[in-house]
């Protein structure tokens, strides 16, 4: 008689893989990538290929000769992390600056922790706020979305000398946060501050420039994130709560004074809510893993996040929300689920 | 919206490649292996010795207690030994052999194929004869039927459900069933509800994959006023008993309760069958239908075999072997029942008995288990959990030995359906852990 395999049950697998998964992430994210390349061009895309290559080398760097084991990077996940890192940041990034971010990202926030699986705060965040206090000028030098195309793009020679990309005043602007913000400071009202500069709802949800590169347009983030809901790789439970609780706790506020509080709509559609709400608080290893674990963990962010964009010091918070309940993970996955046999009825 | 369980579950692809093949006779085989352990429960005790001469449907062993069952021969012949032999998992089980002579049944069997629909037994006698006969249940786990159907002080049974869900991929013997010999097995489940009482409403629940069997069930039921057919969504593992209770009825059945506490009874459509032939036809439980299934397009059969007949001879006739009985290179696992639940087989000598449901021929790339990664957290296994358990953190506390976070996880919940290695796209061995952790649960259960 031939040998016959021999396992316990269930005899058949799932399909699905960390790989495909990871893989299906990184789809999600071309729609956004591509609204970055067509508004910024070559800029857009050395900041990108500087920020993967730099996250997938520093992973297999570290795997192979610090904890001499079988390298990780067939995993995708260093492509996420560089990918979500370069949406992150601003165009006029210098390639130093990227690979500062790549080190603190998969060095810091990921391997250290062990690798994938074990790291507790989304590896990209903390690239990108470690580069916000420790850089704050280059990292609030906001590009605005013309005139990338041409050869004479100033970016360019800055990404490659690696100084600061010397924008022309008409190519460079505050966030539209950045803008309101000071403007209230100066007694102007949100509203008249959004009109002045024309900032309309379709601008700011197709695409605008003056912020991260993956802020730019609200319609790619979204198209990325129906993706994964179809490919059933995310539960839209995270989003959601984010999205309600940013437009309710915002909408209150406009409510109660509207010459003070920019209105929920421009709070949804402005920062990095969206790409944060979509691809970086729905990270399967640093959220929740239970239903009602995931409405805590997104009223907590949406919380957070206007209390830091309305009253903190800096003009957005999504970053600082998303590390900040990251670090509540942990306690909120204790909540034991409702068993099972306390449903007991007798319909 | 059709009714389906409220927790969990999976949706692995259908794979009924056999559905369209109608049950035929497999041969009679040259010797039955009859094992003492064919039903849950205390094994029962052989009355035959070596060199006695048996007719088919005479009595090789007794109920050896409460919950236990009667054997059968499922042949007629010389019994050329009472020993101890490997089942398929290779472990020893006292085994009754009987060599074959000529298919001499005991002549107080009705063989013709003639539905006897008149139903003349009083319920006190079908329960007995359902006992008597050794019918036992016939989804999987073999507990013997008599015993579901004894009544429990203080329980009232409210609904006998039949469960023609046959949730398990590959597997279409149940379904076959239902569509030749939909009235016989009607008329058994109509005999058990009457066991059960005049009062008991009975439910038919059938998966929306099968629309045929929907259709004829539906047909059958209309003749019978306290009968309906249940059409359930697809999903996995809707035949578990707890999951079906909860698709029909929308009750739930606690820790350690038995499925009675919400007022069910679940009874497996080949059990239904099994009970018609016993009362009706006054038949031993000894053949049944089992699947002979894989993704090869050539081996397809659904087989009534005699009990006791070897897997190689099974997988003989319906071509697995080569002409030195070799299994087609192909073909790396046999599994004992279905993918999901089913057991891998170790010894093709062993018979398959009284509750094989099927024998599914896998490659080894279909069943290949890949290397296992790291887990992240994806809570696909939780969301695939029917009792709502947290797979990813039973197997971590498993590995790390910490039993008594196990219990207060409620691991002994678990129900073994194998959803949860299933679903998960890092590969980890979930549920063998989780079993292992389970098994020493609820043996200081036990204890205590």
């Amino acid at each position: 008689m031939d040998k016959l395999l021999v396992s316990p049950a269930p005899h058949i697998h799932t399909k699905e893989s960390t790989k495909g998964i990871m893989l299906d992430v990184i789809i999600a994210l071309v729609p956004a990538v591509l609204v970055s390349l067509y508004l910024a061009g070559i800029s857009a895309f050395l900041v990108l290929a500087v920020s993967v290559t730099g996250c997938v080398l520093i992973e297999h760097l570290i795997a192979k000769y610090l904890m001499k084991k079988e390298t990780t990077v067939r995993d995708l996940s260093a492509v996420v992390t560089g990918l979500l890192l370069a949406l992150n940041l601003p165009v006029s990034a210098p390639w130093w600056m990227v690979l500062i971010g790549c080190v603190v990202a998969i060095g810091i926030a990921k391997m250290t922790f062990g690798g994938l699986g074990h790291n507790l705060f989304n590896p990209a965040l903390v690239a990108r706020v470690f580069l916000l206090v420790s850089f704050p000028v280059q990292m609030t030098n906001w590009a605005l979305s013309n005139g990338m195309f041409s050869p004479e793009n100033p970016l360019i020679p800055g990404f490659l000398l690696g100084v600061q990309g010397q924008l022309p005043d008409a190519l460079s602007g505050a966030t539209p946060l950045g803008l309101v913000k000071e403007g209230i400071s100066l007694g102007l009202t949100p509203q008249a501050l959004i009109n002045q500069e024309g900032l309309t709802y379709g601008k700011l949800f197709l695409g605008h420039m003056s912020g991260s590169m993956g802020e730019a347009s609200g319609v790619a983030l979204l198209i990325g994130f129906v993706y994964l809901l179809v490919r059933k790789v995310i539960k839209p439970i995270i989003p959601i709560a984010i999205l309600v609780t940013v437009a309710l706790f915002s909408g209150i506020l406009y409510w109660v004074n509207p010459a003070q509080f920019a209105d929920p709509l421009f709070h949804l559609l402005t920062g990095g809510l969206l790409i944060g709400a979509f691809f970086m608080a729905t990270d399967y290893v640093t959220s929740p893993m239970s239903p009602l674990g995931m409405i805590i963990f997104g009223v907590g962010i949406g919380v957070v996040t206007v209390i830091i964009r309305v009253w903190g010091a800096y003009p957005e918070g999504m970053s600082f929300a998303i590390l900040f309940m990251n670090a509540w993970v942990p306690l909120i996955n204790k909540i034991k689920p409702f068993p099972y046999q306390k449903e007991v009825s007798r319909g | 919206m059709s009714k389906t369980f409220s927790i969990g579950g999976i949706h692995p692809n259908d794979s009924k490649f056999s559905k369209d093949v109608s049950i035929v006779d497999l041969p009679v085989p040259e010797r039955v292996f009859l094992p003492m352990n064919q039903h849950l429960g205390i094994p029962a005790a052989p009355v035959v010795k070596k060199g006695d001469t048996v007719l088919v449907g005479q009595v090789v062993a007794e109920a050896a207690g409460f919950v236990s069952a009667p054997i059968h021969a499922s042949v007629s012949g010389t019994v050329t030994d009472v020993g101890l032999y490997p089942d398929f998992q290779g472990k020893r089980v006292q085994t009754v052999v009987i060599e074959t002579e000529g298919d001499d049944w005991l002549d107080t069997i009705d063989r013709t194929a003639q539905v006897k629909q008149e139903i003349t037994m009083v319920p006190k006698d079908t329960f007995q004869k359902i006992q008597e006969m050794g019918v036992v249940g016939l989804g999987g786990a073999a507990f013997p039927t008599y015993v579901k159907l004894t009544p429990i002080e203080g329980m009232n049974p409210e609904f006998l459900i039949i469960n023609g869900s046959e949730c398990e991929p590959f597997l279409t013997s149940d379904y076959r069933l239902m569509l030749e010999h939909g009235q016989e097995l009607m008329i058994g489940a109509e005999l058990m509800r009457r066991v059960l009482g005049t009062g008991v409403t009975g439910v038919i629940g059938i998966e929306k994959n099968k629309p045929l069997a929907i259709k004829a069930m539906q047909k059958i039921t209309a003749g019978y006023l306290q009968w309906k057919v249940v059409p359930l969504k697809k999903r996995y593992p809707q035949g578990g008993e707890k999951q079906l209770i909860d698709a029909v009825l929308g009750r739930k059945v606690a820790s350690f309760a038995l499925p009675i506490s919400t007022g069910a009874i679940v009874q497996n459509v080949g059990t239904a069958f099994a009970v018609y032939e016993a009362v009706q036809k006054n038949k031993p439980l000894v053949t049944n239908v089992l699947t002979v299934t894989g993704s090869d397009p050539k081996i397809q059969y659904n087989y009534r075999f005699r009990i006791g007949t070897p897997i190689e001879d099974v997988l003989k006739t319906a071509g697995a072997l080569d002409a030195e009985g070799n299994l087609l290179p192909h073909i790396a696992k046999v599994v004992n029942g279905g993918p999901m639940m089913g057991k891998a087989v170790v010894n093709m000598k062993a018979p398959v008995v009284k509750s094989t449901s099927g024998l599914l021929l896998l490659t080894e790339k279909e069943t290949k288990r890949l290397e296992p990664g790291e887990c992240i957290r994806c809570a696909k296994c939780f969301q695939a959990c029917p009792m709502r358990l947290q797979p990813y953190l039973l197997y971590q506390l498993a590995l790390a030995g910490r039993t008594e976070e196990l219990d207060e996880y409620r691991v002994f919940d678990c129900i073994d359906c194998g959803s949860c290695l299933y679903a998960c796209p890092a590969h980890l061995p979930l549920l063998d852990l989780i079993r292992l952790a389970k098994n020493t649960s609820l043996k200081n259960i036990r204890k205590k």
